[in-house]
């Protein structure tokens, strides 16, 4: 007769990708993309982030809402920016924080992401920041973590940087205020960007009033005018009347895998210089998710002149994970945030 | 060369009573009264009684005379219909060399409880199936579990290497169908051009799936606007249309007869349908995943969606139903890939693509001729007497006298759902958990012995 396996049980999908972030009672639970939480939810997070960039403001600057909760960074890709933003955030909500940096050690050992998991599950962590390469990777995590834990997507391949999107938002709308008049252009790289994904999904579930992106036709991937955004591939066009430019960092690996002939042309096409911040609004302001690459996307002086907000946006991101994170640990603790 | 295969020490008869007969068991004889006989590749749809013994189908109808009719297993079947067995033509059964995912014994149980008599394996196993002993050991297999029939495709190069020629003429005589090279592609366009010519002098039929390596590189997914939300490396149509194109000009030269196992694209089809307008031998296959899912199945990130050739757009779908339904695709497969769970545990690209099919191939195709997609002729002929025609196997995928008795029983009513429990393969991988379904297959016969019956 046939030899029947037995088999651990493996959870249920739910139907919407992103229905796992929300839990029985509605309450946000993880964050691992923006789609799904609609206008409501981010406009709740933009006014607590409000609250909390107040905070950071302040001498003594920390607030004892995460008090002896475990937050750990789980980054099996290396970053030091995003993980000291959230570091910092988790920090001034006096929870306990844990680094790992587990792009050298675990994995790389043969241990699966599971195994990993559970581990520092069995740590009675809290919260779980996660940096990953693979697109789906915080999803994957958050279907499979212990009941109490919350996941935050800290970047997933190509897929989502939901804090990332949250933060610029948020810059965008100390600025600029309503974002429904806004002509916004995303410049570079889309095609590997999980930055400029999620901006997407953010800005026009803002209802922001033109969405444009800028990049020759090989860093744009298929169909990405279904999310929402009018292609240009000339700086000049895609410039014209528009108050707010972000832009992407264009990595060294894009020449090597046939996408840009050079580094010079690139910069000369579409490298943020003075005289094509000109092209745009007067009053525009320039963003970038950092690190930028002198010379490559940007021009020095864009990036250090006064329509540039980059550092802003840096200081602005701990306080808008400051703001996820209570919103997170108040649906954990069943309270009505 | 078919008609008169060299005797390598092989079984040409494979599934046989490793238990010895037991009466009322696996009686060798069997009277299937009252059943709806559905064959349309011989006209037939009658309600008749039927009649099997050793291993063939001896009567329709009537008995053949001085049959001992009291000393045969009778079977009331009203209400049912009986199908030729389906001839299951790519479908992986992970042995030898992958026996933690699955066996032929478990596998080929799975496919008799989905109405499935013989299964056609590719040459992707470890070790390769490139030389007889291999082919040997899965006959030998298959005999053991006595379930379905196993047949097995060569390799047209070894280690499916793609650089140096396989022993296909051995591979031929031993009892391999076909000859194919999987889904590992070939060292440079002269290789396959020889390997095809090479097939030809032979009159081999060969199995190529087209798909270009460096377009495919890290691809999980249809590159379209699901895959581009979601931020997955994408595969394009032309990674299937490339070298679709390059392998119909090498038949055009070389005569070999080439059999592609799924289309994924409309446009492939038009190529296949315009190589088939210019008369070549080519003919064409579809999984039965690829007539119900499409790019938006993907979206939720679930793993057992995960398949290659992925998952495309409705209207490639659409396509492939149609041609399905005209003909122009000739069969269907279930392009079985069982997984242990742990092979589905990770992040969507990380994850071994494959669905496990054999319980719903059936169920599937018979879902789309309940939805008018397919009428029941066309499904059953794309089911049974295609691959037959297609594998050479000539004595299977018709019910007449004297043909062997592989056949499915089916309850046209049974309304059942698919639960992941429920399933006799070692893989649960499959996106069709809690799919509605109304044919069920009730009990099947495989050389003229009862292998499968389902428990009430």
């Amino acid at each position: 007769m046939a030899v029947k396996f037995v088999r651990p049980k493996i959870p249920k999908f739910a139907p919407d990708p992103w229905a796992i972030q929300f839990d029985e009672q509605g309450h946000l639970r993880h964050l691992l993309t923006i789609e799904g939480l609609g206008p409501q939810w981010i406009t709740r997070i933009l006014d607590t982030a409000e609250g909390f960039v107040s905070v950071t403001d302040r001498e003594i600057k920390k607030v004892p809402l995460l008090r002896g909760r475990t937050v750990v960074n789980l980054f099996f890709e290396s970053s030091t920016r995003t993980r000291t933003t959230f570091e910092l955030a988790a920090k001034r909500l006096s929870a306990d924080v844990l680094n790992l940096n587990l792009a050298t050690s675990a994995t790389k050992k043969g241990e699966s992401l599971l195994d990993t998991l559970r581990n520092i599950e069995a740590m009675q962590a809290d919260m779980f920041v996660v940096r990953h390469e693979q697109s789906g990777a915080a999803h994957f995590i958050a279907r499979h973590v212990a009941p109490h834990v919350s996941v935050l997507n800290a970047g997933d391949g190509w897929h989502s940087h939901p804090t990332q999107a949250l933060l610029d938002a948020f810059t965008i709308r100390r600025h600029k205020g309503d974002f429904t008049p806004l002509r916004v252009a995303i410049v570079g790289d889309i095609r590997h960007s999980r930055v400029a994904r999620s901006q997407m999904h953010v800005l026009n579930s803002l209802n922001v009033g033109e969405l444009r992106v800028i990049a020759p036709r090989t860093l744009l991937p298929t169909h990405i005018e279904k999310l929402g955004v009018r292609v240009f591939h000339d700086m000049r066009e895609g410039l014209k009347d528009v108050d707010v430019i972000i832009m992407l960092r264009l990595q060294r690996e894009r020449m090597e895998a046939g996408l840009l002939p050079s580094e010079e042309e690139f910069y000369r096409l579409y490298g943020l210089t003075e005289e094509k911040l000109a092209w745009a609004k007067p009053d525009a302001i320039v963003m970038h998710p950092g690190p930028a690459n002198r010379g490559v996307e940007i021009e020095s002086s864009v990036a250090d002149g006064p329509q540039s907000v980059i550092l802003e946006q840096v200081s602005n991101g701990i306080g808008v994970r400051m703001a996820v994170m209570s919103l997170c640990m108040s649906a954990n603790r069943g309270e009505n945030a | 060369m078919k008609d008169a295969p060299e005797n390598l020490g092989i079984d040409h008869d494979p599934v046989r009573h490793p238990e010895g007969c037991r009466p009322g068991i696996d009686c060798d004889r069997w009277v299937i009264r009252g059943a709806r006989l559905r064959d349309p590749s011989n006209g037939l749809d009658t309600t008749s009684d039927i009649y099997l013994g050793d291993g063939r189908i001896v009567g329709i109808g009537e008995a053949p005379g001085n049959w001992p009719t009291d000393t045969a297993e009778h079977v009331c079947a009203e209400g049912h219909w009986l199908i030729p067995g389906v001839i299951d033509g790519w479908a992986r059964l992970r042995e030898p060399g992958h026996e933690h995912k699955a066996t032929i014994a478990t596998e080929s149980a799975a496919a008799v409880a989905g109405g499935i008599t013989t299964v056609v394996m590719p040459p992707d196993t470890i070790p390769v199936l490139d030389t007889i002993a291999v082919a040997r050991y899965i006959k030998r297999r298959a005999q053991l579990a006595g379930r379905a029939r196993v047949v097995a495709i060569g390799a047209m190069t070894q280690q499916l290497g793609g650089e140096l020629l396989a022993e296909m003429a051995a591979l031929d005589a031993g009892g391999c169908v076909a000859i194919s090279n999987a889904h590992y592609p070939f060292q440079d366009l002269r290789l396959m051009r020889r390997a095809l010519e090479y097939a030809a002098t032979f009159d081999l039929q060969v199995l190529l799936q087209p798909l270009d390596p460096s377009l495919s590189e890290r691809g999980c997914a249809h590159d379209g606007a699901v895959a581009t939300r979601l931020g997955l490396p994408g595969l394009p149509v032309s990674a299937e249309t490339g070298p679709l194109a390059q392998l119909i000009a090498m038949i055009s030269e070389t005569g070999a007869r080439v059999h592609v196992p799924q289309l994924s694209s409309a446009a492939a089809l038009k190529l296949i349908e315009r190589a088939k307008a210019d008369g070549l031998p080519i003919t064409a296959g579809v999984s039965a995943h690829h007539l119900w899912l499409t790019e938006m199945d993907t979206d939720a990130l679930d793993p057992n969606a995960h398949v290659i050739p992925p998952l495309r757009t409705i209207r490639d779908r659409d396509a492939l139903r149609r041609g399905l339904a005209e003909g122009l695709i000739d069969t269907v497969v279930s392009d079985h890939q069982p997984h242990e769970p742990d092979a589905k545990l990770a992040p969507f690209p990380e994850t071994e693509p494959g669905i496990s099919g054999l319980e719903t191939l059936l169920p599937l195709v018979l879902k789309l001729v309940e939805e008018d997609v397919l009428d029941f002729d066309r499904a059953i002929d794309a089911l049974t007497t295609r691959p037959a025609a297609l594998f050479g196997l000539s004595d299977s995928g018709s019910i007449a006298v004297g043909q062997r008795a592989d056949l499915a029983l089916i309850d046209p009513d049974a309304m059942w759902s698919l639960g992941s429990t429920g399933m006799a393969s070692a893989g649960e991988n499959t996106p069709f958990i809690g799919w509605d379904f109304a044919h069920q297959v009730e009990t099947t016969w495989v050389n003229g012995r009862r292998v499968f019956l389902r428990e009430q």
